[in-house]
This record gives structure tokens, C-alpha cells and sequence, in this order.
């Protein structure tokens, strides 16, 4: 798993890279009721915004951690949004996606870089 | 958060484990571990404790008639042992704050909100005498359908108490000054207390197992589902009571005599009717519309009609609530109206408020 400094999670799934935010993050966010995802089988460009994420208290947005094509995402979020509070880093992803260059990924944190980085 | 004050309950919130945010000038818990959504259903279920000691405390040593040359309320009809929710309002007829008042005997007992205390002081200290600040005391609300239970094992009597009634009442030796009020739209209590006795009653409520701390992020979203105005959003000096709704506040010996600040314009819209309307709004979908979304009368018309003031999901609803401001012809039940989000336009249905049927003990 590699980290990056939005609290996003990326996790190598074949040819894939899928996508999420961290429990750090969720716990941050509080009550999450609405979750708006990328569309299909778009190209997407590193910082871009294409995830809306709604707690009771905010909006923040998830940022595309790499250049790529957005080619599945987890409907179950619209759905059940609170998925993001009880299984962050398990069954409430959000997208995944296909990058030209898995070597990208290296420059993300790996865990213990990231539990650095959150104190 | 070094120039933060803190309430004589700060030590026990970090020991609650709230996450504590600033909030007018204070150090506030926003949510304890149970979380903005869990503290509202609890509240709803039962009971939630919130300590709101950073609101203004106010003795007002004057005639209730010289209090009315400021507010648009009847407060010489305001019978000794009630509560009455009032507002300060300018010569323009905006508002300057929101506050209740209360017939304490010989003297007036006030609450204002706390962004607005220094000002209000000023303002009352401005036109009035007998202006005393209350230094020395915590308040806090215990709010939902258990708090008359929980409250009156600790203190006998509250139960014979009846919505906006206020009472001065013991508990172990201590000075209670309890009104039936609150800002949830639930039954519940106002208690002012010592701040030395301050943690020592709320750790007395906290073990029971009714109740449990609630923090500023569900006291946000309870009054929401209300439809209670919150100050400095829902209404403000720009924002006269008649359009704000809140017309029921102002009694009809006051309505016809005038005499407050801003009687011109008041009267008149309470004749003519105002221009815009603060109303319910729904939006369609899950998506929460917040503070600032432009409303608009059709899907692409290039002016918004209106704002939205107050917005964010309703736990109890499970949906996204909101207030806001439109023109008075788009403010009919059921008119559905447009919100920008993101920049896309969204239907948003006009709804009366509040949202959510209150549940005083009248």
C-alpha cells in the first residue's frame, strides 16, 4: 500500500491501481453522507479533483494521485456512504484507476513513511 | 490555540476526548468519540449534555420597559418565573443579535450568543442602566425526551416545570437557574450554575446512562432540523425579522405601538409584507447544499433569486436540510427552486419549517 499526502491509499490490484482514503482520514472527516464519484472511463490528470466527499460537518474533495483513466468505482458509496467511516481501507474504496507507469507509485509513502507524516 | 478562551469545563471535554476547534473566541468541543451523527440520534433518543458556558450571561437591573426600547418583545407582559426569545434590532430594522429574556423578580436575566456578547453589552450599557455581565457562572443544556428524567434526579421539580419557564432551584447546596428551553427542538433544560460546581453537575449527569456529551457539530445540525435561525447565517443586521420569519416573536401590543429601534420598517412589512422570505429548503438527492449556494429560479437563469444560509445533512431526516432566503412568490410549499453545486444546478424544494416537528413540553 503507498500513501500520499491528500490521505489517499493506492493499492496495486494487477494491472490496476485502486484507490481510497485512509482511516486517518475518515476519522478526520467524521459521518460521511454523500460521496460523489468520477465518471467512467475518463483520463484524468495528477490533482485534478474527482471525488466529492461530504461529511456532516464539510465537502472535501479526493484528488486523482496519478495520470490515468478512471475505468471502475465503487457505486456502493452512493448508496451506503457511512462505508467510508466502517471500511476505509477495505470495501469502501472509491476508483480505480489505469496508470502508463506503475514506477509513479514510488514516489508515494509507504505505511510507516505515512504514520510519520500523520504524527 | 494560544489566544482561545477556555470554559471551566475545557479539561473535562479533553478528558472526554472531544476534538475541540475554536468557535467565537473560545476553545469548543465540535465532537466527542461518538461522533456529529451518533451525539444527534443520542440526542434524540435520550439525552445530550452541551456545554455552551462561552454564550453571554447578562443581568439587567432595569424596568422591563427599557429593555422594550431595544427589542421589538413585550417584555413588561413577561411574567415573573418565564422565558421569551427576543432580538436586538437596529434603526434599520436588521438584527443585532438573538437572545432570550427572562422575569427573574427584581431583576432581567439574559442569554446572548457568545460572538455577539461583547457587542451586546455595549449596546445595552449604551441605553440602559444597571448592566451586570454575569463573570462567574457555566451554562450548559441538557437537551432530548430523557432530560426531564435525568435532570430531576439531581433536582427535584424541574418536572413540574413547563416550556420557557425559568426557576431558581437547589441542588446540594448550590443555586441552579434552570429554564425549559434550549436550541434542539427537543425538550430539554438551560442550566446556569457556579462555575466552581460547574464539572462536579455535569460529571453527576454524565454517569447516567441517558446522557452523554454532545458537541457543537450536532447542536449545529439539531437546530437545523428545527429551523432555528442561527445568528450571523440565518439572520443578521441585514436581515429584518419579517423576513426572517420570526414574527411570531414580536407581540401585538409591540406590532401596533411600535417604539423599538427599526419600527418603521418592521411595521411596514408586517402591513405589506416583506420582500423575501427565510424558508425550509430540500434539496433533491443526497448531496448537502451549505452556507452560500446560490439559488436560482430555473434551471439556467443567469441571476440567483436567492442564498442559502444554513445547509448540511439532517441526521434525523437522513437527508439534506437547508435555509435560505427567496423572493416572497417562490416561497409557496412545494416551489421547487435550483442550487448551484459544483457547477451544476440541482432542484431544491421549497418545505415549511421546521423540518422536524418540535417536541417541547408546553
Amino acid at each position: 500500500m503507498k500513501y500520499t499526502e491528500e490521505h489517499e491509499w493506492l493499492r496495486v490490484e494487477g494491472d490496476l491501481v485502486v484507490v481510497g482514503i485512509t482511516e486517518h482520514a475518515a476519522e478526520q472527516l467524521g459521518d460521511v453522507v454523500f460521496v460523489e464519484l468520477p465518471e467512467l472511463e475518463t483520463q484524468v490528470a495528477k490533482g485534478d479533483e474527482i471525488c466529492v466527499i461530504e461529511s456532516v460537518k464539510a465537502a472535501s474533495d479526493i484528488l486523482a494521485p496519478l495520470d490515468g483513466e478512471i475505468v471502475e468505482t465503487n457505486e456502493a458509496l452512493i448508496d451506503n456512504p457511512a462505508l467510508v467511516n466502517e471500511d476505509p481501507t477495505g470495501d469502501a474504496w472509491f476508483f480505480k484507476m489505469k496508470i502508463a507507469d506503475m514506477a509513479e507509485l514510488d514516489s508515494y509513502m509507504d505505511e510507516d513513511a505515512y504514520k510519520d507524516f500523520i504524527g | 490555540m494560544t489566544d482561545l478562551q477556555r470554559t471551566c469545563l475545557h479539561d473535562l471535554h479533553v478528558e472526554l476526548g472531544a476534538r475541540m476547534v475554536p468557535f467565537a473566541g473560545y476553545e469548543m468541543p465540535v465532537q466527542y468519540p461518538m461522533g456529529v451523527m451518533g451525539e444527534h440520534q443520542h440526542t434524540r433518543a435520550q439525552a445530550g449534555l452541551f456545554d455552551v458556558s462561552h454564550m453571554g450571561q447578562v443581568i439587567l437591573r432595569a424596568p422591563a420597559e427599557a429593555l422594550e426600547a431595544l427589542v421589538p418583545m413585550d417584555i413588561a407582559g413577561l411574567a415573573e418565573g418565564r422565558q421569551r426569545y427576543a432580538f436586538f434590532t437596529d434603526d434599520r430594522g436588521g438584527i443585532l443579535d438573538d437572545l432570550m429574556v427572562a422575569n427573574r423578580g427584581d431583576h432581567l436575566f439574559l442569554v446572548v450568543n457568545a460572538a455577539c456578547k461583547h457587542a451586546d453589552i455595549a449596546h445595552l450599557r449604551a441605553h440602559l442602566d444597571g448592566v451586570e455581565p454575569v463573570a462567574d457562572r457555566a451554562l450548559l443544556a441538557l437537551q432530548g425526551p430523557m432530560a426531564e428524567t435525568a435532570l430531576a434526579r439531581l433536582v427535584p421539580g424541574v418536572d413540574a416545570m413547563r416550556f420557557m419557564d425559568l426557576r431558581s432551584l437547589d441542588w446540594e447546596g448550590t443555586e441552579l437557574w434552570i429554564s425549559r428551553s434550549g436550541y434542539t427542538g427537543e425538550d430539554g433544560f438551560e442550566i446556569s450554575l457556579p462555575e466552581t460546581r460547574a464539572e462536579a453537575f455535569a460529571r453527576a449527569l454524565l454517569a447516567m446512562d441517558e446522557v452523554a456529551p454532545v458537541g457543537l457539530g450536532a447542536r449545529d445540525s439539531l437546530r437545523l432540523e428545527a429551523g432555528l435561525c442561527l445568528y450571523g447565517h440565518d439572520i443578521d443586521a441585514t436581515t429584518s425579522p419579517v423576513e426572517a420569519g420570526l414574527t411570531w416573536a414580536i407581540q401585538k401590543r409591540r406590532r401596533t405601538e411600535g417604539g423599538f429601534p427599526g419600527a418603521a420598517r418592521i411595521q411596514r412589512e408586517l402591513a405589506d409584507g416583506p420582500a423575501r422570505l427565510r424558508v425550509g429548503l430540500r434539496p433533491e438527492g443526497r448531496a448537502p447544499m451549505r452556507e452560500g449556494t446560490k439559488l436560482f429560479a430555473t434551471e439556467d437563469s443567469p441571476e440567483p433569486v436567492g442564498t442559502i444560509t444554513s445547509g448540511g445533512f439532517g441526521p434525523s431526516l437522513q437527508a439534506p436540510v437547508a435555509m435560505g432566503y427567496l423572493p416572497v412568490e417562490l416561497t409557496k410549499p412545494d416551489t421547487v427552486v435550483w442550487g448551484e453545486l459544483r457547477g451544476k444546478r440541482l432542484p431544491v424544494r421549497v418545505v415549511p419549517l421546521p423540518f422536524r416537528p418540535s417536541t417541547y413540553r408546553k
